[in-house]
């Protein structure tokens, strides 16, 4: 019974697959050939429209709608069909523990992408001068690829408090230390937390200023290096202020995650021993408490912290293209 | 054609004009980059080498000994998980779920992208700029709404909620802001000229789409297949919320998740359940690493 429902699942995937572009395909060609019957001009005007209609829908149904929902739903009672103003976002500035989760929201945002950027920037200067360089590249790199749930299992194997399991305890214990409860002392199971974070982030910042350094001209370093300049002076004088726009926006992409953290936290600790954050206080008061208007309150509020940090994120993308 | 304006420096093509830079003192920067490259790999290997190791050896000694002799290896974890419940199930659930998800975006992307960079139409800037935007919002402020709506909405009495082609059209929504962002960049960076003369010679925007633009942003298509394969696959909260407690439908990351919280202190199954779900990702990532760092670089990079 279960090969079949497997292997129908597999059809339905099958289908999908060689279906939705031949269906999507058809779609434009069908669009083209109507646009052909009607004047230019109508053509001209209506044809971009057509083409973005399937996005916009997907858009529209998956992202606008919701959000706007969700806006309003804040302002209104657990059961939905009474407007209380203002009471949900009160609550959650009055309750002892979402203002722990905002205190740990701060120091995500603090300190992940300062290490992130500042590992990501170690090495990606200190690779450009080695031969091996995309094979350290390729190893930093490689968490990006697995998932949040898979890194937890690696980092709390790490982090087990038994000696004779823990990694970390190990080399603790055998220079002479006694076991650390890493997740669970108190604030510093945060940083704990963070450092997952970094070791998953770090190789997307290491690959874009890799990318970034390597766009400098070697002729404006060896003329500084001509003019006596040392190595730390060259950096600091012309890598970094030329590099400023590329890490302002790794920075703002990694401050970004940070506000929306949600996985490490979820599948670590799930907010417990005082690491909650934010997203997982959304996630259990929707899930957990059976309270949607105040999920939909600490939703518009992550909303609001964020949209500041991406209008700077998308100028900066913006003023480097304008300099490409 | 001119290649004034590649809109990813890739340090493949960059390294060709450039020599190497003189080192910084060789040993310290050997030292210094073997030391992170441990401490980087060192929490997987951790792992890799406790998944072949009995429950036994695995919660009472370290997995650093199991790397002398006496050499004490299994497969009994990976047989375990594999055979038990689910796992095999969820393996094949999750290429069901990630396949698909990622032809639909890259396809409904592709034709927004196209007419975002090559259709000249009042607001486009503003819209590219709201749609981009939209990165902004947060998974979880959508989740509700959306549940609800799929709930009360069920065309021709076909459920779709909690069913796979809810989770297919979700992930196709929630990945097109970035797809339509990188193919937007890409397509805008082609060469005006070509789209040009195929005009004069009396081509369609359609030909001019699937003859020209298409093929020549293979890279950027690829980078987007990439980044949309490994996401949907590592997802957990949009196939958690979207395909609800129904375990046949579950993919990898999904009973992941649930051993994490159930087996307590049974590490030998969850390494190995770990790394079954990590391999496809890992030989997608190390097999076309090329493509995701040029889609990452894009845009991002001055130059």
């Amino acid at each position: 019974m279960l090969e079949q429902l497997a292997s129908n699942r597999i059809f339905s995937a099958l289908v999908v697959v060689i279906a939705v572009p031949i269906v999507l395909i058809g779609y434009i060609l069908l669009v083209e050939w109507i646009l052909r019957r009607v004047s230019r001009r109508v053509a001209r005007g209506a044809r971009p429209w057509l083409w973005l209609a399937p996005a916009l829908a997907f858009l529209g149904v998956f992202l606008v709608y919701p959000t706007i929902a969700t806006v309003i739903r804040s302002f209104l009672n657990r059961r939905g069909d009474a407007f209380v103003g203002l009471d949900n976002y009160g609550w959650f500035f009055s309750q002892q523990d979402t203002l722990i989760a905002l205190r740990n929201n701060a120091f995500w945002v603090v300190f992940l992408p300062l290490l992130v950027v500042g590992l990501g920037l170690l090495v990606a200067v200190l690779v450009d001068r080695v031969r091996y360089e995309s094979t350290i590249k390729s190893i930093v790199f490689l968490p990006l690829a697995i998932s949040f749930v898979a890194a937890s299992v690696i980092w709390r194997f790490m982090y087990e408090l038994d000696p004779k399991v823990g990694t970390l305890n190990a080399i603790v214990t055998g220079v002479g230390g006694d076991p650390v409860a890493w997740l669970i002392a108190q604030p510093w199971n945060n940083f704990f937390l963070i450092i997952v974070g970094v070791w998953l982030l770090t190789g997307f910042a290491m690959v874009i200023l890799s990318a970034g350094l390597k766009g400098i001209s070697v002729e404006l370093l060896e003329a500084a290096r001509v003019d006596g300049a040392n190595e730390l002076q060259v950096f600091r004088r012309i890598v970094l202020p030329l590099l400023m726009p590329t890490i302002a926006v790794v920075a703002t992409t990694i401050i970004i995650y940070a506000l929306k953290t949600f996985d490490v936290v979820y599948t670590m600790t799930n907010g417990n021993f005082d690491t909650n954050v934010i997203a997982n206080v959304m996630f259990q008061q929707l899930f957990n408490n059976g309270q949607p208007g105040r999920a939909a309150a600490i939703a518009v509020i992550l909303f609001a912290a964020i949209v500041p940090v991406m209008i700077i994120n998308i100028r900066r993308f913006r003023e480097q293209e304008a300099l490409r | 054609m001119t290649q004034a304006q590649a809109p990813v420096l890739v340090g493949v093509e960059v390294k060709a004009q450039r020599k190497r830079r003189p080192s910084l003192g060789g040993i310290p920067v050997h030292l210094a980059l073997i030391a992170i490259a441990l401490i980087w790999a060192v929490p997987a290997i951790g792992l890799l080498v406790a998944s072949f190791r009995p429950a036994a050896a695995t919660n009472t000694s370290g997995w650093w000994t199991a790397l002398v002799p006496p050499w004490d290896f299994t497969l009994e974890n990976y047989q375990f998980v594999l055979g038990r419940a689910g796992i095999d199930q969820a393996f094949v659930n999750s290429f069901v779920i990630t396949i698909p998800a990622t032809v639909l975006v890259v396809m409904i992307a592709a034709f927004a992208a196209y007419a975002f960079a090559w259709m000249d139409f009042p607001g486009r800037d503003i819209l590219f700029v709201v749609v981009v935007g939209l990165l902004v919002v947060p998974l979880q402020i959508t989740l509700i709404p959306v549940l609800n709506l799929l709930r009360d909405f069920q065309p021709g009495g076909v459920r779709i909620n909690g069913t796979i082609l809810a989770v297919w059209l979700a992930h196709t929504g929630y990945g097109l802001p970035f797809a339509v962002y990188l193919l937007r960049n890409y397509f805008g960076s082609l060469p005006r000229e070509v789209f040009e003369s195929a005009a004069i010679d009396g081509a369609s925007q359609a030909t001019a789409f699937f003859r020209l633009a298409l093929p020549m942003s293979v890279p950027a298509l690829a980078s987007l297949v990439i980044f949309q394969f490994l996401w949907v696959w590592n997802d957990l909260l949009v196939a958690l919320v979207y395909l609800g407690p129904v375990p046949q439908n579950h993919p990898l990351s999904v009973v992941l998740a649930n051993l994490t919280t159930s087996f307590g202190g049974g590490w030998q199954f969850l390494t190995a359940a770990a790394f079954i779900s990590m391999i496809v990702p890992i030989i997608v990532f190390l097999s076309l690493q090329r493509y995701f760092v040029r889609g990452i670089t894009g845009g991002a990079v001055k130059g």
